[in-house]
């Protein structure tokens, strides 16, 4: 089992956009080594034989007719907005990407 | 690193010294009634933030559920890529930030897309044939539209905020991912934009997507990478998104060539890079550091249970499948008789539907060729229309050539009658009606404009007489004049040789 690092968690940090100071990253990053222990428990009991499980209930092909349903109002859709202009959310200026 | 900063190298310089490699992403909004995992409208251009439910928005305690037909759209495109189809796939969470999304991730497929390992036959201009490998096509959900507010021209730099209109959140996609597309040497760019185009015929026919390109419909990424040869390990690529056009397909495959030459003269390394193209420049610019995929946190999404098509489905699908646009023309090709030449250009100018459509009504084939790719096309041009937009139907042209077969019209009038079907004048024989543009055979008005035209040039007549017979043109021209087009030539000519005493 790898060892998560200062610099994995920044990193972490980073894509998640959470702000950790010196400090922080590296309490979480001592932390991080005794949580990756603990799941690594879980592989000493799930043998090849357990299939990999990404839904508890073993159902598929779960599917909706294609039919229009009720819809929001534009008021409704902006009532929670912090800020709305245009009958769009505003939002602040995105920075770094295109 | 800017387009500026590196000398870009002679196109046909770069292919001599350099091998490129292409991969070629394409989005496809499919054409479901409703959105992928919600029952909002899917439709282009209504209100903003009116198209939407709870779930579009991604508001708390709302939840996904698949849209049982986008699959089926899904599988369908598949088949047709001669891809196969996943037993079992799931869907994914694909996580970052960006305002598009209300959710901060997109709900895609990642390691388990619904179809994988096809391949599709790509038709160049001058007929030689690409087989293009697919990788994948998986499902995705579409993103919200933002709006830049206070820089220049609408763009993100400069901008002091942006709007966010989520009607296009949810739309059903299939993104289709080539494996890479090696040894199209100096023909990379028009190898690009012909799968681009081959992709889109393919959805039209399949009926999945209107597929239009001015709308978004259909989207490609375009990957271009350089080697020094075509044994050589592929290079470092560059992706352009959002390319949005045939010619700027061609355009951004251009420059990416000249531009990582450049570089690579230079000495520099290529940055694994998204990048953006240009239209006013022709150009592309650096986006951001393409982003590894661990860097999506990808997980299965919990909310969604797997999508695990039973073979029966699969096969009905398969077996429910149109004939494709290659099989179709290749058909087409034997009935009509054209030449591979022509056949190309019908292709290339959007016109097969309207030519089948007008042999459908009547017409022979090459004179619904002639109609659709001379007179119609030259209009369309001068209008700067499709030719699609034109007001005239298939209907209507095969019932104008019926005129022309028929005796009843000219060439020269049926043009004038094409023009006043085009200005809304009404149906080409009802044209020819009430305007009396009808073939004069009538011998009595034939005979006295016969008569006149032989008054008028002793001359001439006397050049016939002396064993001229080719200046018999001469008398024709006055007559046709006097009856403004219409005289049966045939006929006039006959009635001069009697008249004359000549055969």
């Amino acid at each position: 089992m790898p060892s998560i690092g200062r610099d994995d968690v920044a990193r972490l940090a980073d894509l998640a956009r959470i702000q950790l100071t010196e400090e922080e990253i590296d309490r979480f990053a001592g932390e991080f080594d005794s949580i990756m222990d603990a799941v690594a428990s879980v592989s000493e009991v799930a043998s090849e034989d357990v299939p990999a499980t990404s839904h508890p209930i073993a159902l598929t092909n779960v599917f909706r007719e294609d039919v229009v349903e009720t819809t929001l109002t534009q008021e409704q859709a902006l009532a929670g907005a912090p800020e709305a202009q245009d009958g769009r959310f505003a939002v602040p200026q995105i920075l770094g990407e295109e | 690193m800017t387009a500026t900063d590196i000398d870009l190298v002679d196109y046909d310089e770069a292919i001599a010294r350099f091998d490129p490699v292409l991969g070629i992403e394409v989005h496809v909004e499919l054409g479901t009634a409703t959105k992928m995992f919600d029952g909002a409208p899917n439709i282009f251009a209504a209100e903003p933030n009116t198209a939407i439910t709870p779930t579009s928005l991604g508001l708390p305690g709302s939840l996904p559920v698949v849209n049982g037909a986008a699959v089926e759209y899904a599988i369908r495109i598949g088949l047709a890529l001669n891809c196969s189809i996943a037993e079992t796939c799931r869907f994914a969470r694909k996580q970052y930030f960006y305002p598009d999304l209300t959710k901060n991730f997109q709900t895609s497929q990642y390691d388990e897309p619904i179809a994988y390992e096809g391949w599709v036959d790509v038709e160049l201009e001058d007929g030689e044939i690409i087989r293009v490998e697919i990788e994948r096509a998986h499902m995705e959900e579409d993103a919200g539209k933002n709006t830049h507010v206070g820089g220049a021209t609408g763009r993100i730099h400069g901008a002091t905020h942006s709007q966010v209109d989520y009607n296009r959140a949810g739309v059903p996609l299939v993104e289709i991912v080539t494996k890479p597309i090696p040894n199209t040497k100096g023909r990379a760019p028009e190898v690009a934009a012909a799968y681009v185009r081959t992709l889109r015929d393919i959805f039209r026919t399949l009926e999945v997507s209107e597929a239009k390109m001015e709308r978004g419909n259909v989207r490609a990424d375009i990957n271009v990478s350089l080697r020094e040869n075509a044994q050589a390990e592929l290079g470092t690529r560059t992706e352009t998104k959002n390319v949005n056009s045939f010619r700027s397909i061609e355009r951004t495959v251009r420059f990416e060539i000249s531009r990582q030459a450049g570089m690579l003269d230079a000495g520099q390394k290529i940055i694994q890079e998204t990048r953006h193209f240009h239209e006013d420049t022709g150009g592309t610019s650096s986006g951001r550091p393409k982003s590894d995929a661990e860097d999506y946190r990808y997980f299965p999404e919990p909310d969604l249970v797997p999508v695990a098509p039973s073979r029966e489905w699969v096969e009905e699908i398969r077996a429910g499948l149109p004939e494709l646009p290659a099989a179709r023309r290749r058909r087409l090709l034997g009935e009509w008789g054209f030449s591979d030449l022509e056949m190309r250009d019908v292709v290339n100018a959007d016109a097969l539907d309207l030519i089948e459509a007008t042999v459908a009504a009547g017409a022979g084939a090459q004179s619904a060729r002639k109609w659709w790719m001379g007179e119609l096309a030259r209009i369309a041009k001068d209008r700067e229309v499709d030719i699609a937009a034109l007001a005239i139907t298939p209907a209507q042209v095969a019932e104008l050539q019926g005129l022309v077969d028929g005796s009843k019209i000219n060439d020269k009038i049926a043009k004038q009658v094409l023009t006043k079907v085009l200005d809304g004048k009404g149906d080409p024989a009802a044209i020819v009606e009430s305007e009396g543009l009808a073939v004069v055979s009538d011998d009595s008005v034939l005979t006295g404009a016969v008569d006149q035209a032989i008054a008028d040039n002793p001359d001439v007549v006397a050049k016939i007489q002396g064993g001229k017979v080719q200046a018999i043109g001469a008398l024709i021209g006055p007559i046709m004049k006097a009856t403004r087009g219409q005289a049966d030539a045939g006929r006039v000519r006959e009635i001069i040789m009697e008249k004359l005493g000549v055969s």
